[in-house]
């Protein structure tokens, strides 16, 4: 592919795709920006008006703005966080010669193919619920209360029930980067008289860089959208207790009927999602050009 | 100061005998080089003098202590990998002072340490590199500078040179011998090259599943193979072993020649071949060549000789340096 002719050729053959995929991206990020300066509510069709910026200044001041933004990187980062560290350490394991090692991991992935919403139904009923769930029945053993965990832990909960989905994504691309170790460094290493934890500290987390890159990076992507657990379980609640951007946006479109205001949310998401990347590309994307 | 005494050591994977019993002095100060065909056992062995694998039975005394349980690093010994085994992140002065590094030594001494092993190693210039940064010899000589620091008892080489094409491998042989010479610490090298092992060797270890077939000096093996395995390994090209009227004439099953061990001549001689390829190679010729009644043979002249494809020739053996064996493959003394 080095001719100017294959080149122009290579271009010409993409061309459809490239644009199809960009109208698919730029018309309704297009159609949203226009929204967002309209007073567009569906309760009161055939009133669409130019309002300017107003949309945004509602959104921007409305302290469910600020509530859902904590919420959201608070539950980012922590199941950020979860996941690299409980993946690890799975990772880890899973890399050991162990008994019954190949059961073991397919039950290590398998959480990632239960669908978010099932997944938030099993823990809401079987294992979180404070009068038949596993939980209240293993507290009961040991004679405690049982914790309301909806109530009295939300965004705790939906942390816990997220990280869950998504620590077989982290597990699954760490053990392969551990596979990836060479041998013969941890031997040298050896040689050398670093035990296990210098071992894991100056070879193990250092080769697992990139990957851990990898994963912070996708899982950033997906988390920042996190919304069926949400809606199955909480609905946002407490309060503003478990609403993070996408659940805000969604109430403001579809449960106030606010087009208008909607868009402008969305767009302040996207803006958002834009900084997260740009940081997040910065701090650690270039662990990816080495 | 580093002797190394292995008494009856023993390795078995599972039901597989790969080490069935080896007992072995090395002295101190001396370059032993094992050597054998690939699956002999060569890199187990030196990997059970290192640590990293456990010994099934038997003793691994360094300087007179039993170290067959101790931890590698415990051992004192530092090993260099046939793949470097260099550690990718770190820099070459990084990767140089990882092992003083973990045996808690001061910023000083780590400094003037590494410092004199890139002298010694022309590394000087490379310190800041990432391995990635380096050539193939170059990261050879981190993998050495990286053994060297330690001041180890012994070093142990895996097959080091495997990886580098065969300029640089002549040069790093002879740089491996010369850092010998000034160090005068044991070492013990691992390698499937004959030319290595006779080259380099103070004392050869020819292995053979797992087994030691003869230990000596280079030119003791050439000179005298205790059997036919030892005799058709040590030598390049290949020892040619003839059977059948020729040897019954020598009282025995077979016998061996090396392929420069032969008068080469046109008009007569003891037999009479055809010469199926000729390899010209200025110095000297390889002549592969047909003998009547006895098979394929290679014959190594000096020089150059004017001979080519269905040329009737005439070889006589050197008598004196005729090998015999017997049927088990043993050398029996020569005739």
């Amino acid at each position: 592919m080095s001719t100017r002719a294959s080149t122009l050729t290579g271009r010409i053959m993409s061309a459809p795709s490239i644009i199809v995929l960009f109208l698919w991206m730029a018309v309704p990020l297009g159609m949203t920006i226009y929204f967002s300066f309209l007073r567009y509510n569906l309760l009161s069709p055939g009133t669409e008006e130019w309002i300017g910026t107003l949309n945004y200044e509602f959104f921007l001041t409305d302290p469910a703005f600020f509530a859902s933004l904590t919420n959201t990187l608070l539950l980012v980062g922590s199941v950020l966080v979860i996941t690299v560290v409980g993946g690890i350490l799975l990772g880890l394991m899973l890399d050991q010669p162990i008994f019954g090692r190949g059961v073991l991991r397919l039950l290590v992935i398998a959480p990632f193919f239960i669908m978010p919403t099932v997944n938030a139904l099993v823990w809401k009923n079987l294992l979180m619920d404070p009068v038949s769930g596993m939980f209240a029945w293993i507290a009961s053993l040991f004679g405690l209360p049982a914790i309301d965990w909806f109530t009295n832990a939300p965004l705790t909960s939906i942390i816990i029930m997220v990280s869950w989905q998504w620590l077989p994504f982290a597990v699954l691309i760490l053990l392969t980067a551990l596979q990836s170790l060479d041998r013969d460094q941890k031997e040298a290493a050896q040689m050398d008289g670093a035990g296990p934890v210098a071992i894991f500290f100056y070879i193990t987390l250092p080769h697992l860089s990139r990957a851990i890159t990898v994963v912070v990076l996708i899982e950033t992507i997906f988390l920042l959208t996190v919304f069926a657990e949400i809606f199955v379980t909480t609905g946002g609640g407490p309060g503003l207790a478990t609403t993070n951007i996408a659940f805000l946006v969604y109430t403001q479109a579809l449960l106030q009927f606010d087009v208008g205001g909607a868009s402008a949310g969305g767009i302040v998401a996207v803006i958002l999602a834009n900084i997260v990347a740009i940081f997040l590309i910065r701090l650690i994307g270039k662990n990816l050009d080495k | 100061m580093g002797a190394i005494r292995l008494e009856k050591v023993k390795k078995t994977f599972g039901t597989l005998d790969v080490i069935p019993g080896v007992d072995l002095d090395i002295n101190d100060g001396e370059f032993v080089v094992f050597v054998g065909p690939s699956g002999c056992g060569k890199s187990t062995l030196l990997r059970l003098i290192a640590g990293l694998e456990d010994v099934t039975d038997g003793k691994i005394l360094i300087n007179g202590t039993d170290v067959a349980n101790e931890a590698p690093a415990k051992r004192g010994l530092s090993m260099v990998f046939q793949s470097y085994a260099l550690y990718p992140h770190m820099t070459v002065y990084n990767n140089i002072a990882f092992g003083l590094k973990m045996a808690g030594e001061s910023k000083e001494v780590i400094e003037e340490k590494v410092q004199s092993a890139a002298k010694i190693l022309n590394l000087t210039d490379y310190l800041e590199r990432r391995p990635g940064a380096l050539s193939g010899g170059q990261r050879q000589r981190v993998a050495i500078g990286r053994a060297i620091v330690r001041n180890p008892a012994a070093f142990l080489f895996d097959e080091p040179l495997s990886n580098l094409d065969a300029a640089l491998r002549v040069n790093m042989r002879l740089e491996i011998t010369g850092l010998h010479q000034e160090l005068k610490t044991t070492m013990i090298y691992v390698t499937h090259d004959q030319v290595e092992a006779m080259t380099m060797a103070d004392k050869i270890v020819v292995l053979q599943a797992g087994r030691v077939e003869q230990v000596g000096k280079p030119m003791e093996l050439y000179n005298n193979p205790t059997n036919k395995f030892v005799a058709g390994f040590i030598g390049s090209p290949k020892m040619n072993f003839l059977g059948g009227e020729l040897a019954k004439k020598y009282d025995c099953h077979e016998i061996g020649i090396r392929p420069e061990h032969f008068a080469v001549s046109t008009e007569k001689g003891e037999i009479p071949a055809t010469v199926k390829i000729a390899e010209h190679l200025g110095a000297e010729t390889y002549l592969h060549v047909e003998a009547d009644g006895l098979g394929p043979m290679t014959v190594r002249a000096t020089g150059e000789i004017p001979l080519g494809e269905h040329d009737k020739i005439f070889l006589t053996p050197e008598q004196d340096r005729i090998h015999r064996f017997d049927a088990q493959g043993l050398a029996l003394a020569k005739s």
